[in-house]
């Protein structure tokens, strides 16, 4: 169904966030799901993480990063469009316990996408530690929601230029060690994941990855999305898109990401030529 | 008074009227459909060999019981609209079927002349009176009495429910389609190429149903965005689910995850559904390099080989049993033969090898030879050791089956399944009340024609169950 832009906002550059009419995800959706949309007739099917809704106003919001040619139209969007499609919510929830100290990591836009499963362990009762990343301090985004919602919120900034001077994995290690956290989640660029999990095995920590891989339908139709978890292929739409972050093979799902690269270049420098946006 | 019309005079010798179709090269080049379709010239040439049986086993072969011989009839006397109106009384679809159905599973391989001869070339007339009345259609918008009955809502816009639809909403009911992804249509919009069913045809077909009062709701995943609960909270009074069998089979081989190792159902969504043969004018890219391997036998295979040959690719066919096992309509063999596919039979994929930036190079296999009968009854293919053999391949598709599509009876615990499909009474009936189910979510994977079958049956069972006329007739039984 189309949805109506209500509000939308410049988190930082080419990070908008968006709201949009969609009373029906709004109701049912939790945690960790994601939605598929197409900004216009004819644009390609992308899927979104859900960020946050409103009830009163029947809305759902998300966070899109501009870099190809859909997520641009998206942005190029202004409140009182529609977004031709919106369908969801997508995917299982995220598993939530209760009673622990659970760690949050996200890095870049995960950051946003981090947001709902720590406000949902919060509200399961969990104390939460939160450790973001960004490039630089012009970077961080959402940085007072996740403040609402968690018990302490630590940034690594690459340049240094705000908090931790380096990556969000060496933040983590310079803060906590094996049994910090029981449980934990991750959202972000596959090396920084790969990175998280890397350096958390061992630690009797469970931890969940939020995974982004390339995608069509989004309901378990196509494959496309299929990654190797423990040995097992599974497809991030349906079975997921939360898997045991130790468990992903996280080089397979990166190089599967790049399967398109070129010809993403070729649909922007084609849209150039055109002269459109 | 006007003199009757001269009695027709079958004559069923004159030889079956070919089909014209585009030139092979140029299909390899296009996306323009193959099949040209007759002339009126040709369709009453072929008309006048029905020899308008007493008992017409034609239509009792038909899943949808279309009157074919009234039909042919009117054909031959020159009333074209009127013979599209005769299919109307039993289908919707026409256009579609013209094109899609296996006639010579069905209505052909009944057909009495083709006893001696080549049977009616009955599915080449289905085509011809749809396409003439489609063309006079345009003129003359249809506008139906919006239906005020009980409310029905079908999941699914696959052809299963499209038929139901048609079905119910001339019964008065008020329905609703709901359909996960943004176009509708179901297999056929995603699964049937534009060369074997123009999408015009399609959206015009559906466009009569929205004409007659049928809603459809697009990006609506019922057990996602709603489930089977929410939908008779909101009033209505039966569900049939025909939400067809969506979840591949994959080949399990080592490499499979390599990229340019697609299945067939993204394939061809990437192409048909987001026009991926159009990229960049598209969004959508697919990956196609100088050689591809499809892998399986059925509709999906030609389907995705045919493309893969408009792609610019030189394409191979990878089948574990022969020629006269493949499950593919006889006519989209021969296209796909005439347009340069080639066939490589008895043989089936080991394991895929690619370089190393992950891209898939080479495939290997191994020689199949037949041997006793499987559950299927058709002869079981089994490896010749030692046999293995490599072949280039940048492009691999796996169009070996798929499953009924698990996201609503995961939403949906109470619903009973079989191996992933619905399973239902002999009412249609699924183990919730006033939940029906049918096509390829009951079946496995089928055809159209079949789905469409079900889809009939599942609008009768509806209209019993809501009209009463079930608990009269097990009353009876009783």
């Amino acid at each position: 169904m189309s949805a109506l832009i209500l509000d939308k906002r410049q988190l930082a550059p080419e990070i908008t966030w968006m709201e949009v009419v969609a009373p029906r995800i709004q109701k049912r959706w939790r945690a960790g799901q994601f939605i598929i949309i197409r900004p216009l007739e004819h644009s390609e099917r992308i899927p979104l993480t859900i960020v946050g809704s409103n009830a009163e106003r029947q809305s759902i919001t998300m966070v899109i990063q501009a870099v190809g040619k859909t997520t641009r139209e998206a942005v190029s969007l202004e409140p009182g469009d529609s977004l031709c499609d919106v369908v969801g919510p997508l995917g299982e929830p995220a598993e939530i316990c209760a009673g622990e100290r659970v760690l949050c990591m996200a890095g870049g836009v995960g950051v946003a996408e981090l947001l709902p499963v720590a406000r949902a362990y919060k509200e399961a009762g969990n104390t939460v530690v939160a450790l973001c990343g960004a490039r630089s301090d012009s970077y961080r985004i959402l940085d007072a929601e996740l403040r609402a919602c968690c018990d302490e919120v630590h940034w690594a900034t690459d340049d240094g230029s705000y908090g931790f001077h380096g990556n969000v994995v060496q933040l983590l290690l310079s803060l906590a060690g094996p049994g910090s956290f029981a449980e934990g989640h991750v959202i972000g660029p596959i090396p920084m994941m790969k990175a998280a999990a890397e350096a958390t095995r061992g630690w009797g920590l469970k931890l969940h990855a939020s995974l982004n891989p390339i995608m069509i339908d989004g309901t378990g139709m196509c494959g496309g999305c299929r990654v190797t978890v423990g040995g097992q292929v599974r497809f991030a739409c349906v079975d997921g898109p939360c898997f045991d972050a130790h468990e992903v093979d996280f080089d397979e799902m990166a190089r599967r990401n790049r399967a398109y690269r070129d010809l993403e270049q070729i649909a922007l420098q084609h849209d150039c030529k055109l002269g459109l946006r | 008074m006007p003199a009757p019309p001269p009695k027709h005079k079958p004559n069923p010798k004159l030889p079956r009227q070919p089909l014209p179709l585009l030139d092979p090269e140029r299909r390899r080049r296009t996306a323009d459909e193959v099949a040209l379709g007759y002339t009126a010239e040709q369709a009453q040439l072929e008309a006048q060999r029905c020899l308008q049986c007493q008992k017409p086993v034609c239509a009792e072969a038909c899943p949808l019981h279309i009157d074919i011989k009234r039909f042919i009839l009117r054909i031959v006397e020159g009333d074209f609209q009127g013979a599209h109106d005769v299919i109307s009384e039993q289908s919707p679809f026409p256009g579609v079927c013209g094109r899609v159905c296996q006639h010579e599973l069905f209505c052909e391989s009944a057909c009495v002349v083709g006893k001696r001869w080549d049977p009616v070339a009955i599915g080449s007339l289905e085509r011809f009176a749809a396409d003439h009345a489609r063309l006079r259609m345009k003129e003359l918008a249809d506008s139906y009495p919006k239906p005020t009955g009980k409310k029905v809502a079908l999941v699914g816009s696959g052809p299963a429910s499209l038929i139901a639809a048609y079905d119910l909403v001339r019964l008065n009911y008020r329905v609703t389609v709901f359909e996960a992804l943004h176009q509708l249509g179901g297999v056929m919009a995603y699964g049937i190429p534009n060369f074997r069913l123009p999408r015009e045809i399609l959206h015009e077909e559906i466009a009569r149903l929205q004409n007659m009062g049928v809603e459809f709701v697009p990006d609506f995943i019922v057990g996602k965005t709603a489930t089977i609960e929410d939908l008779f909270e909101e009033g209505y009074e039966a569900i049939f689910i025909g939400t067809g069998a969506g979840l591949p089979y994959l080949m399990g081989i080592p490499g499979e995850n390599l990229i340019g190792v697609y299945t067939a159902n993204e394939f061809l969504t990437r192409v048909n559904l987001m026009e991926a043969y159009k990229f960049p004018e598209s969004p959508t890219p697919v990956r196609v390099g100088r050689h591809t391997v499809v892998v399986g036998g059925g509709n999906s295979a030609m389907d995705a080989a045919r493309w893969a040959v408009r792609l610019g690719s030189d394409v191979t066919i990878l089948y574990r049993r022969g020629r006269a096992e493949l499950k593919a309509r006889l006519e989209e063999i021969e296209h796909a033969e005439e347009e340069g596919v080639r066939f490589e039979f008895l043989a089936a994929p080991v394991a895929l090898y690619g370089d190393e930036n992950g891209y898939v190079r080479e495939m290997e296999c191994i020689r199949m030879e037949l041997g006793e009968p499987d559950e299927s009854g058709r002869r079981a293919p089994v490896p010749v050791p030692g046999s293995e053999f490599r072949i280039p391949a940048e492009t691999v598709i796996a169009a070996i089956g798929q499953a009924p599509n698990p996201t609503l009876q995961k939403s949906t615990p109470q619903l009973v399944t079989r191996r992933g499909k619905i399973v239902i009474n002999e009412w249609g009936e699924t183990s919730i009340p006033k939940v029906f189910a049918g096509g390829d979510v009951v079946r496995g994977g089928s055809t159209v024609i079949l789905a469409m079958k079900d889809g009939r049956a599942a609008a009768r069972a509806i209209h019993e169950a809501l009209s009463g006329a079930r608990e009269a007739r097990e009353e009876v039984k009783a």
